[in-house]
């Protein structure tokens, strides 16, 4: 099993082996194909997410949707945010007004 | 069975170190060069690099030249800073250690302060190593707990994993300590119902709400590019991971840095200073929490990590639990324990629990841990402000 539901009212599951393109992982016992490669400790989508919506893990909310995510889509900076403070990458300075 | 060094307070330590204290920047090197020179696994390097004075430095290191794990203190003064070096050695002195104060600018320069520095250790360590031993219960522990290069494994396995092994050592009647209120925004309710009392419950939101204004007015969580890197989204998704790390049981407490539990129980160490943001930062790096777990009276610290922090610290072992597989073969001579293999089906939650309690008792006992082992003795101090802890935050201490 590459990837793991931590709680019953989770939106997103948590990849536990690195997945490639093409792979398959079962989500509430359907199969569901991946079509990114997605790294360990990686969310992939337990349903279809909308924009807007709230993110479960931990059966607690972790963020908002920013764009949709189709079933096993990977779930990460592209499509999501924080609730609270926005979150900042290596080369956040070189991209924000000074 | 712990053979721990018996301190006049009636504290235990695990350790007897000699720390060698610079109290400026400028007298770093002198102060390094006799650590180096001395190479002695138990003589490590503190310090704080402002000229400025500030009472949460000059707290800190009082209470890490008073730690239990400290048998004596060497003392390296430029001359003309601003800390109280005599107010430190007086403090030192009155819990019963051996002290020296070296001035640089009253011994003759950097050649002869290294010189004299090094005949200040040997004598200072000829007199800790003398001190009395004598039998230390698991119970005594304060134990604290930190995640570094957290990723989206730290908080299904090594963190959840800490917490098992910390309610196991507060249901045994240890300390323990979590820390970080920065890394808690979005677990502020759930973490209120375990408070001993309602009010405590409301100074434990308060303290995450404090936390999370200071991080908005920085500009910047307390995440680093690395979490995303491995998985993680949101702050709020760290802090669930990171909060995993407390176990179960009930929260005793908030301390702030330099204040010793009262009690045995479980606490949250507040890090985030209070006013209006001044000096920065709260933590710049993981070793910061580190000293401020130290100064809280912590023995040793579990240090969580996905990505694979390499880091130890001065007085206090440091046992690292990685919780991502790929790192703990990345990185397997950096790491106490694997908690990668949780997610391999290869272990379970509690049998990782178990085994870092296990070694927490073993480094207790003077096994060395393996930052320990490899030399890490990374120590950072800077400019922090703090009121006293309220009322509502130590409800045992109110009531007794």
């Amino acid at each position: 099993m590459s990837a793991i539901l931590l709680h019953p009212d989770d939106t997103i599951l948590v990849v536990t082996a690195a997945l490639a393109p093409g792979d398959t992982v079962l989500i509430d016992d359907t199969p569901s194909v991946i079509q990114t490669p997605i790294g360990v400790g990686h969310k992939i989508a337990r349903q279809p997410l909308a924009a807007g919506e709230t993110v479960i893990k931990y059966g607690a909310p972790i963020g908002s949707m920013t764009a949709s995510a189709g079933r096993a889509e990977h779930v990460h900076l592209h499509n999501m945010k924080s609730d609270y403070i926005a979150s900042h990458l290596r080369d956040t300075l070189d991209r924000s007004p000074s | 069975m712990i053979s721990a060094w018996l301190r006049d307070d009636g504290r235990k330590g695990i350790r007897n170190v000699v720390a060698v204290a610079y109290l400026v920047e400028c007298a770093h090197h002198v102060a390094r060069r006799i650590v180096d020179k001395t190479d002695d696994a138990d003589v490590h390097l503190i310090g704080f690099p402002g000229c400025y004075p500030n009472s949460y430095a000059d707290t800190v290191m009082k209470a890490i030249a008073t730690h239990p794990n400290v048998g004596g203190l060497v003392i390296v003064s430029l001359g003309c800073e601003s800390f109280n070096r005599e107010g430190l050695a007086a403090v030192a002195a009155a819990s019963g250690r051996p002290v020296e104060t070296l001035v640089i600018q009253q011994n003759g320069g950097t050649a002869a302060t290294i010189a004299a520095g090094l005949a200040a250790v040997a004598r200072v360590k000829t007199i800790a190593d003398a001190g009395p031993r004598g039998p230390m219960a698991p119970s005594e522990l304060v134990i604290g707990t930190i995640c570094g290069g957290s990723d989206g494994t730290s908080g299904i396995t090594a963190n959840p994993a800490v917490g098992r092994a910390f309610d196991r050592f507060v249901a045994e009647g240890a300390t323990c300590i979590f820390e970080e209120t920065g890394e808690l925004v979005g677990c502020e309710t759930i973490m209120a119902d375990r408070a001993l009392t309602p009010e405590l419950g409301a100074a434990l939101v308060a303290s995450v709400e404090k936390a999370e204004r200071y991080y908005t007015v920085l500009g910047f969580g307390s995440f680093a590019p690395g979490n995303a890197e491995g998985g993680l989204t949101t702050q709020e998704e760290k802090s669930m991971g990171a909060y995993s790390k407390s176990g179960s049981s009930p929260i005793s407490g908030i301390v702030k840095p330099g204040d010793i539990p009262p009690s045995p129980g479980l606490y949250l160490l507040d890090v985030v200073p209070d006013g209006e943001p001044r000096f920065g930062f709260p933590n710049i790096s993981d070793n910061a929490e580190i000293v401020e777990l130290i100064a809280c009276g912590a023995h040793v610290t579990l240090f969580t990590t996905g990505r694979g922090s390499v880091v130890g610290s001065a007085i206090s072992p440091v046992i690292k639990i990685c919780a991502n597989p790929e790192t703990a073969r990345n990185l397997a001579g950096d790491m106490d324990i694997n908690a990668g293999r949780i997610i391999e089906g290869l272990a379970t939650i509690g049998d990782v629990g178990d085994e870092i309690y296990e070694r927490t008792i073993a480094v207790a006992e003077g096994a060395r841990s393996v930052s320990e082992a490899l030399g890490h003795r990374e120590f950072i101090l800077t400019y922090k402000t703090f009121e006293p802890v309220g009322p509502a935050c130590l409800p045992r201490r109110a009531a007794a």
